[in-house]
């Protein structure tokens, strides 16, 4: 707004302080649960502030689980989290790059059925068709592999969609000026088409790596053993204790290391895609 | 340095649409040639063609007397500048002038070199490290074209380079293009549809209409031997006077518009056009004001255009002319011109296939 009113101002900033305010008040109860021993969990009212358990906490979950049935570490889980959502974003952005360039670049029969069955696949979300693709998977023995765990999440049609829309807005010319400057069509794309795609690339990183890191009913269903399980069915699991009450203190900080991850992934990142948007190079 | 000749070259789409309807011209080595025509006569695919980005679907594109119909456009050793540069927004001026060295495997210190001979030349030698999106309209312009001389190949295609410049900068790059393509003396074909850019440029013209050539040849002879109506038209500005006639008996002068019309002297008799439907082509600055002229014009209207002043009127008969008088004349609607025509200036087509009639 380029108004200049105080009240104006002083009501935006109002507006703002209240919604950061709702925004991270559970994200600030879960850290201070996270430094308070198990027993003050369960006095009430629960703290507000934060406790001298922190460091203790955060160690006993990293090194060893809570035990119960969730045996596994959390820094196991964390690195399966990464390398989880790491394939899955980098699989996604390098075959949806590649199909993407197909498509728009390349005259060959049925391109535009290729097309149409790639975008169907939009339609349908990963739970419709994750019996059939968990029979698929099982068949080929991936239960309990990486490979399991990723392949399957890898192919993804709107980062393909994605692609080819930034790929249409990509001016002909330049195409035909690599052509007569003696560039095929590798070194087109190597040189000139994905110089120009980064910050879009950096974009669906960011999207995708969320994507992958956030997967809950597959890591569930493929992984039986605890050296494959993701944080965030790891932390469901210490949830769902039998015959005792949840650790909640612990919980949390796991909780809160689950969460560092995708934040450092949106900080670095974030310059990248703002200077995307903000600046057009073409 | 080499020749372009295009043998019966035709496009035609794959929906049936004719783009180029058999184009036979054989350009001289370093000459500079230019395609001229309205939007959609198939100049720019005809240029295409010749760079091997389209297709060619009949015909025989020859540079250096070899076929290259279907060699790659990098294979052909031709150098295109597009009418939106189509500069590499990511690269530095300097590695948009050398990509095209480097994938042809030239040594670096030989790229390096040309690289800033062309750069020196077009007065890049600062902005080498600049990006594409940091540079002026006209430097863009100076730095596709140094893209196309680093590769010093056989030919350049020009496809419209200065209908993304303003009016102001377009003549002053005009004259450099001009100057450079002399200097280095490398075969052209330049399009466009702006026929000033045309006129200066060009060593030769191609008028083009609907996919075919009306006429090649010097601006001079397109100038002032339109070969048809089309042509008349199309160059000079104001466009010519194109008025209906007929020839007197005889053949030796030409009756404007009715019977009562004017009659003018032709520079030769056109006995074997008599009896046919005429246009008569008339340039306004042709007309010019003579105390006992044959054409008496009714000035109905005066634009004054500061160095010269267009008069619009009628002559008895009806036709409508416009002459071309100087600024200062103190000419009014309502008043009466005489004006004449030197036999030469006057200029017949057939009425029905629009070809020039000659004596």
């Amino acid at each position: 707004m380029v108004e200049n009113r105080p009240f104006v101002t002083v009501f935006s900033h109002l507006t703002l302080i209240v919604g950061i305010g709702i925004v991270c008040l559970p994200l600030w109860i879960a850290f201070v649960a996270s430094t308070h021993d198990v027993s003050r969990m369960f006095q009430s009212p629960a703290p507000f502030w934060p406790g001298t358990h922190l460091v203790e906490n955060y160690l006993a979950v990293l090194r060893s689980g809570i035990g119960q049935s969730a045996n596994a570490p959390v820094g196991t889980m964390l690195i399966n989290s990464l390398i989880m959502a790491l394939v899955i974003a980098i699989g996604k952005i390098s075959i949806s790059i590649v199909s993407a360039y197909a498509i728009v670049y390349f005259r060959f029969p049925f391109r535009m059925g290729f097309f149409w069955i790639i975008f169907v696949t939009l339609m349908l979300p990963v739970e419709v068709r994750i019996m059939p693709t968990y029979e698929v998977v099982a068949g080929l023995g991936m239960i309990d592999t990486y490979a399991g765990l990723t392949i399957p999440l890898i192919a993804s049609a709107t980062a393909t969609f994605l692609f080819r829309q930034f790929f249409l807005t990509v001016p002909d010319e330049l195409a035909e000026a690599a052509r007569i400057d003696g560039a095929g069509p590798l070194r087109f794309f190597r040189d000139i088409l994905l110089p120009l795609s980064k910050t879009n690339i950096a974009a669906l990183f960011v999207i995708q790596f969320i994507y992958g890191w956030n997967q809950y009913l597959w890591p569930l269903l493929v992984s039986t053993k605890e050296s494959y399980y993701t944080v965030v069915m790891g932390i469901s699991r210490m949830v769902n204790v039998v015959d005792a009450a949840p650790t909640w203190n612990l919980v949390m900080a796991t909780a809160v290391l689950g969460l560092v991850p995708p934040v450092i992934v949106v900080l670095v990142m974030q310059r990248w895609f703002v200077k995307g948007l903000v600046e057009s190079e073409k | 340095m080499a020749t372009i000749d295009l043998v019966q070259v035709r496009k035609t789409y794959a929906n049936g649409v004719d783009a180029v309807k058999g184009i036979d011209l054989a350009v001289a080595d370093g000459e500079l040639i230019v395609l001229l025509g309205p939007s959609g006569c198939g100049k720019s695919t005809l240029l295409r063609m010749v760079a091997g980005l389209e297709t060619i679907t009949g015909g025989e594109v020859r540079i250096d007397g070899a076929r290259v119909n279907d060699k790659e456009p990098a294979a052909r050793d031709i150098a295109m500048v597009f009418q939106n540069y189509a500069l590499y927004p990511h690269m530095r001026v300097y590695d948009n002038m050398a990509y095209g060295l480097r994938n042809r495997r030239m040594p670096k210190a030989e790229i390096d070199r040309r690289v800033r001979a062309a750069a020196e030349t077009l007065g890049l030698a600062e902005l080498l490290d600049r990006r594409p999106r940091q540079l002026s309209g006209g430097q863009r312009q100076r730095v596709a074209m140094g893209r196309a001389i680093v590769r010093e190949p056989k030919a350049f295609l020009f496809d419209e380079p200065l209908s993304n410049l303003d009016a102001k900068l377009r003549g002053q790059v005009r004259v450099e293009i001009k100057r450079l393509q002399r200097r280095l003396a490398t075969t052209s074909l330049y399009v466009t549809h702006d026929q000033v850019e045309a006129m200066t440029l060009a060593d030769r013209l191609v008028v083009m209409n609907q996919g075919a050539a009306e006429q090649i040849g010097t601006p001079d002879e397109v100038y002032s031997r339109p070969a048809s109506l089309f042509v008349a038209g199309f160059i000079g500005s104001p466009a010519m006077n194109i008025v209906e006639g007929a020839l007197e008996p005889g053949g030796a002068r030409v009756r404007l518009g009715g019977a009562d019309g004017p009659a003018l002297a032709l520079d030769g008799p056109r006995g074997a056009a008599a009896g046919r439907a005429l246009k008569v082509g008339i340039r306004p600055e042709h007309l010019v004001a003579s105390s006992n002229g044959p054409l008496a014009l009714a000035i109905e209207l005066v634009e004054n255009l500061g160095a010269d002043a267009l008069l619009y009127g009628r002559v008895p008969g009806g036709a409508a002319l416009v002459a071309r008088a100087d600024g200062g004349a103190p000419h009014k609607a309502g008043e009466t011109l005489r004006l004449d025509v030197a036999p030469r200036h006057v200029h017949l087509f057939d009425a029905a296939s629009g070809r020039r009639l000659d004596g």
